[in-house]
């Protein structure tokens, strides 16, 4: 695999490594459809061939989430932004490509010399009806992470952090005898939080946390998370595909399609400017509340499948500005004037 | 009169542990070519509600009192004969999953020529025909080929694009559409949406639109009716729903969209969940997260706790709510 010696390191990030809690460099995963042997073998045109295809889940990613900063990922399904989650939090391991912590290196880290990472970062998962073991009581579910990462702490040491922490989100430390199906979506997913917050993280990865939550209850949980960050001074990777929380969530934004990063940018700009062609399409898409603006890009189409990914821009098929240059060349991560990154051919020769 | 007038619309299910009331004294009509959006959170009974309007609520639910008035005839009390002539063909459904509702076993063709043969003496040619025309009003590309692939084959927006085909197949005069797009990404929800609103619009028929999504009720229909514990609590013109919402839950769910604040700053968020069908609570079902439900004086206001609110007319809506009652009251006095 030569995916590292093609990545021509164009986004290494200018800061220096020490406002950046999270470093992902050169990124890939992918993942073999058949992983058999014999699942390899297929006929074709009368001879027997072994072809091992496999989904290109991320293709050269490079990202850097600051020290105290809301870094929000946002695509459709299948763009990868929760592939990037999983490999961060170490729950896959990478292809290629290398994912820093504090400067230091964890993707090739296993077993008891992960331990002391797992305990600075923590992940809020999507479906709170699954992240809870509906074997454990609440308090159990709380206790398990603290006993883990603290074997030297005794019972009422324990039991004081559940308390504190119960509190700290809003649930009754009455709750704790009871089972996690007792309890609506927007609860569980508070228990979920407080799971998270018992060993003090630092840096948190919530996958989609308040997707499948009501609205008045996403309202509920978004502030609950905001409020932690302010009490805890927690950086958060943020994945989702609601660009109106991301709006007002994130600090900055990486917009995804199809493996890579196409946008990069602080919140208030992408949100005012989107540069890239696929930004601007989601961003049109959003059901607003006022009816008055204009009819949203209609983009031709579909995502195509990242088991052959297309050449060049991997956008290009339902690009409305796409060229011969696209269709051939990837385009890379660029810096604009103001200071964010597009990788769009059409924006670096300023036709766009 | 109204194509479809539902009144006092009343459906229980019977279960062991006694009896839930899914939706309690529900009326709406829907005319000719209107496009109606029923609003609301999960177990607010508006899924219930989209499927008593084809009389779709299997045991243990079943209706216990008011109408379904189409053309003049009651669904809730037809024969499963007479049902069928009306199901599909004068009123059709497009369900959530597009994955759930094509059966994985019969190519598109077939299934779009069973329903066809199923409600018309037509031959399979002819009704092979017409759903080739169907497949183009939808946009879907090379629609010859796909008459004969499955299911499986097709992408999620492609699906539902053939389930409006489906929908559209007979010339309903109603479509139900419960939450049609929430298994769908944001571009393609924007793309489907504005197809479902065109079609509705060029053969004039109706639709009912059950969401939980405020933008989308906002861009898609003309009337909204917000549903909350089984019952309607609001209901009237989309445009001064959204703009001027009297209920206080309405004002509460607008509230907490995160582009009605400055982003970074706290969310305007109603406290509390949605209660439990089987336990709803006493008067006003709204009245234990309302933040109008105590009086000047800061005592709980006993109407809120006793009564269940009357609606009353404010503007071109109408609000089910006590205080808005002392509000409109004042005011003319």
């Amino acid at each position: 695999m030569n995916a590292v010696a093609t990545q021509a390191s164009p986004a290494t990030p200018t800061s220096s490594a020490t406002d950046s809690l999270l470093e992902i460099r050169g990124l890939y995963k992918h993942f073999p459809l058949a992983e058999g042997f014999l699942e390899q073998l297929r006929f074709e045109k009368g001879r027997l061939v072994r072809r091992n295809d496999s989904v290109h889940a991320i293709n050269g990613v490079d990202l850097a989430v600051r020290r105290g900063e809301a870094l929000c990922v946002v695509g459709e399904s299948g763009c990868g932004k929760s592939t990037v989650a999983r490999l961060v939090m170490g729950l896959l391991s990478p292809s290629a490509g290398e994912i820093r912590y504090d400067g230091h290196r964890i993707d090739d880290l296993r077993g008891k010399r992960l331990l002391p990472y797992r305990q600075r970062m923590q992940m809020i998962f999507q479906n709170p009806y699954a992240s809870l073991n509906p074997r454990m009581t609440i308090q159990q579910t709380l206790e398990e992470p603290l006993r883990f990462h603290h074997p030297e702490w005794t019972t009422p040491q324990i039991h004081d952090k559940v308390a504190e922490v119960m509190a700290s989100v809003g649930i009754d430390p009455e709750w704790g005898k009871r089972f996690g199906h007792e309890f609506s979506g927007g609860q569980r997913q508070r228990i979920a939080i407080a799971r998270a917050l018992a060993v003090d993280p630092e840096f948190i990865v919530a996958d989609e946390p308040i997707s499948a939550l009501d609205v008045s209850i996403q309202a509920q949980v978004l502030n609950l998370l905001m409020d932690a960050q302010a009490e805890r001074h927690l950086t958060y990777l943020f994945i989702t595909h609601d660009l109106a929380v991301v709006e007002h969530f994130g600090t900055r934004v990486a917009v995804m399609y199809l493996g890579t990063v196409c946008e990069l940018a602080d919140t208030r700009s992408l949100f005012a400017r989107p540069r890239h062609p696929y930004t601007q399409a989601l961003l049109s898409a959003i059901p607003r509340l006022e009816d008055n603006r204009p009819e949203h890009v209609r983009l031709s189409g579909e995502v195509p499948t990242p088991v052959h990914l297309p050449s060049g821009c991997v956008f290009h098929g339902r690009c409305p500005h796409v060229t011969e240059r696209c269709r051939q060349e990837v385009p890379q991560l660029i810096a604009t004037d103001d200071g964010n990154r597009v990788a769009c051919h059409g924006v670096e020769e300023g036709r766009l | 009169m109204a194509l479809l007038e539902v009144s006092n619309l009343d459906v229980r299910f019977a279960l062991r542990q006694g009896e839930v009331r899914a939706l309690r004294d529900v009326s709406f009509t829907l005319d000719r070519g209107e496009r109606l959006g029923i609003v609301g959170e999960s177990g607010a009974g508006k899924s219930v509600a989209a499927f008593t309007l084809l009389n779709l609520i299997a045991k243990p639910g079943y209706i216990a009192g008011g109408s379904i008035r189409f053309e003049g005839s009651d669904l809730a009390r037809m024969s499963s004969r007479e049902l069928r002539r009306v199901r599909g063909n004068r009123i059709s459904m497009i369900f959530q999953d597009p994955m759930m509702t094509l059966n994985p076993v019969l190519s598109i063709g077939e299934q779009m020529v069973e329903s066809l043969k199923a409600h018309r003496r037509i031959s399979t040619q002819e009704a092979r025909a017409i759903a080739l025309h169907k497949l183009k009003q939808v946009y879907i590309p090379s629609p010859e080929t796909r008459l004969d692939q499955y299911p499986h084959e097709l992408s999620g927006g492609m699906r539902q694009r053939i389930i409006i085909a489906i929908a559209l197949l007979l010339d309903p005069d109603i479509i139900v559409a419960d939450e049609p797009t929430t298994a769908l990404d944001v571009t393609i929800q924007a793309e489907i949406m504005t197809l479902l609103r065109e079609l509705c619009e060029k053969h004039n028929v109706g639709l009912v639109l059950i969401t939980h999504d405020l933008g989308v009720v906002s861009q898609m229909t003309q009337r909204t009716l917000v549903m909350y514990a089984g019952r309607v609590i609001e209901q009237g013109p989309t445009r001064e729903i959204i703009n001027d919402a009297q209920h206080p839950y309405t004002q509460g769910l607008l509230n907490a969209l995160p582009q009605m604040t400055t982003p970074g700053s706290r969310l305007n968020q109603i406290p509390g969940s949605m209660p439990s069908l089987s336990n709803t609570p006493s008067g006003c079902a709204f009245h234990p997260r309302c933040q109008y439900r105590y009086d000047a004086t800061g005592q709980p206001r006993r109407d809120c706790l006793d009564q269940v609110p009357e609606f009353v007319t404010s503007g071109n809506c109408q609000v089910a709510c006590h205080m808005v009652r002392d509000m409109l009251a004042k005011e003319a006095s």
